[in-house]
């Protein structure tokens, strides 16, 4: 039975004399919010999040339901509601920027860098930048490829501008469309894991494009063994970005289906940088003169 | 009240002073003097504070002048001439010319209206309309530019004046960015602040290249 002096608070001995009187009772001690090394670089300090994550994998759905569920709540109309998509800092966007480029095999973009905060500054000015550097990179190896020709006359082509905006942006925010209703419409017949909502799928689109902005670059080389080289390059390491993110999305679902959306998806991808490449720039051995048309007097010589 | 009977003044402190009660500044005369005044007066002072704005943006100080009174006749001035400048390259029939009178307008202000946008998004606590004048203020060392091009070109067109050009467009497009940066990176959250300088960047680069290839024909 308890007396009133066992129910009186009583101080805690030094931690030291407690545990020299007891040497193998387990401790814990609770320091200040560990820094884990590799993000020392950050400004802000995420502890324990992007470990937990990374271990996690695909299967944090339920924390990214739940951080989902507390972001978007102003409606539609209001100027918070877009506030929401460009919720980033300069290290997040370079952070997803570089998860871009340098894909880690098996490891999910969206998990790894979106983690249910998607934002629309990375697609829409990723997109942009590759608009006008298109436009100006094809403009430069024209110029420097017709170089020296007498009957060249070097002309801005600022329509191409236009085009290349009108083509890029609507890859970029199309094809997502058309994909997520595609995910939709699966995902009503086939129960799966892991589901991106359309903004997630925006944003992976739009930071895989990235890697074809040094590309468009190295394009202003006027040899053909190059640029394929680098279309090739650049498709794979953007390519598997995109097959890495939509590959656990579908491949729950008939295998055949699986299969050949991921194999849209890569095709789609192709086709915007060959056609890119075969549309602003221009052939590189296409040498050809004015042409001579032999002159008819010279048949009548004698 | 018997607390108060222990306030007490004390005869050492003086208690001096003016009690002077604001009259009306809106007497009904005072409403009316901007009207009276001669048109010249009104015409030169909005002059004056364009010209101010001229002044700072070639001398950028972190002064708020640009951005307190904001005002968008100037933008509109060096928009328009540059425009203008930016005409007689290719404007025949040719489709692959440079940039109509329309494309420029519209890239200058569409521009400027994504750049804000795009800060206000951020997180930015800069006026929709202070940074629109921000931005058109600071395209003059470009529209400078354009004007040294047209004059450069006037003598040739070879690879001297083409390096010639290179040097003054570049050096005025830093200046451009550089004075937009100093007058708008205050306003930003500072985690943030790169995401709102590159665009700034983009844009005057975009015109800058526009100045750059404009060739007459």
């Amino acid at each position: 039975m308890a007396t009133a002096d066992d129910l009186k608070f009583q101080e805690f001995d030094d931690a030291a004399n407690l545990l020299a009187a007891n040497p193998d009772a387990t401790t814990i001690s609770i320091d200040e919010p560990v820094e884990i090394p590799k993000n020392q670089h950050s400004r802000l300090q995420e502890p324990g999040r992007e470990e937990d994550d990374e271990l996690l994998g695909t299967d944090d759905s339920d924390k990214t339901e739940l951080l989902a569920g507390q972001k978007k709540s102003a409606p539609f109309w209001t100027f918070e509601y877009y506030q929401t998509f460009f919720d980033v800092d300069t290290y997040q966007v370079l952070d997803r920027i570089k998860g871009s480029v340098f894909p880690v095999p098996g490891k999910n973009f969206v998990r790894l860098y979106i983690r249910s905060n998607p934002d629309l500054y990375g697609p829409f000015w990723i997109c942009a930048t590759l608009v006008f550097t298109i436009a100006v990179s094809g403009n430069l190896s024209n110029f420097f490829i017709h170089l020296g020709k007498p009957t060249y006359h070097y002309v801005p082509e600022f329509r191409k501008v236009s085009i290349a905006a009108t083509t890029i942006y609507a890859y970029a925010w199309l094809v997502p469309l058309a994909l997520w209703g595609f995910l939709m419409w699966r995902n009503s017949k086939v129960m799966n894991i892991v589901s991106y909502s359309f903004l997630e799928i925006v944003c992976v689109y739009g930071y895989s494009l990235f890697i074809y902005i040094p590309t468009a670059m190295l394009w202003i080389i006027p040899q053909k063994v190059v640029r394929w080289v680098l279309v090739v390059f650049s498709l794979c390491l953007s390519g598997s970005v995109l097959v890495m993110t939509f590959w656990p999305a579908v491949r729950d679902d008939n295998r055949r289906i699986a299969v050949a959306t991921v194999a849209t998806i890569l095709l789609l991808h192709a086709l915007l940088a060959v056609g890119c490449l075969a549309y602003f720039f221009d052939a590189p051995e296409l040498d050809i003169p004015a042409p001579i048309i032999p002159v008819h007097n010279s048949t009548n010589k004698v | 009240f018997p607390g108060l009977a222990d306030v007490s003044i004390s005869q050492d402190i003086p208690v001096e002073g003016e009690i002077t009660v604001p009259v009306g500044s809106h007497s009904p005369d005072e409403d009316y003097s901007t009207l009276d005044e001669p048109v010249k007066d009104t015409i030169m002072r909005d002059l004056k504070a364009v010209g101010k704005k001229f002044v700072h943006v070639m001398y950028p100080k972190k002064s708020s002048a640009l951005l307190r009174d904001w005002d968008l006749w100037g933008p509109l001035v060096l928009c328009v001439s540059l425009a203008l400048m930016l005409q007689g390259g290719s404007a025949d029939s040719k489709d692959d010319g440079g940039p109509q009178f329309a494309e420029v307008f519209v890239i200058i202000w569409f521009g400027a209206v994504v750049i804000t946008l795009n800060s206000k998004l951020l997180g930015g606590t800069i006026s929709f309309f202070q940074s629109l004048c921000v931005l058109g203020y600071c395209v003059m060392p470009l529209t400078v530019a354009m004007l040294v091009c047209r004059l450069v070109l006037l003598a040739g067109a070879g690879t001297i004046s083409f390096i010639i050009r290179l040097i003054v467009v570049g050096a005025m497009f830093g200046w451009s960015t550089l004075a937009s940066t100093a007058f708008l990176a205050d306003s930003q959250p500072p985690n943030r602040k790169a995401l709102v300088v590159y665009p700034i960047f983009l844009f005057y680069f975009v015109i800058s290249w526009m100045i750059l290839t404009f060739t007459p024909q």
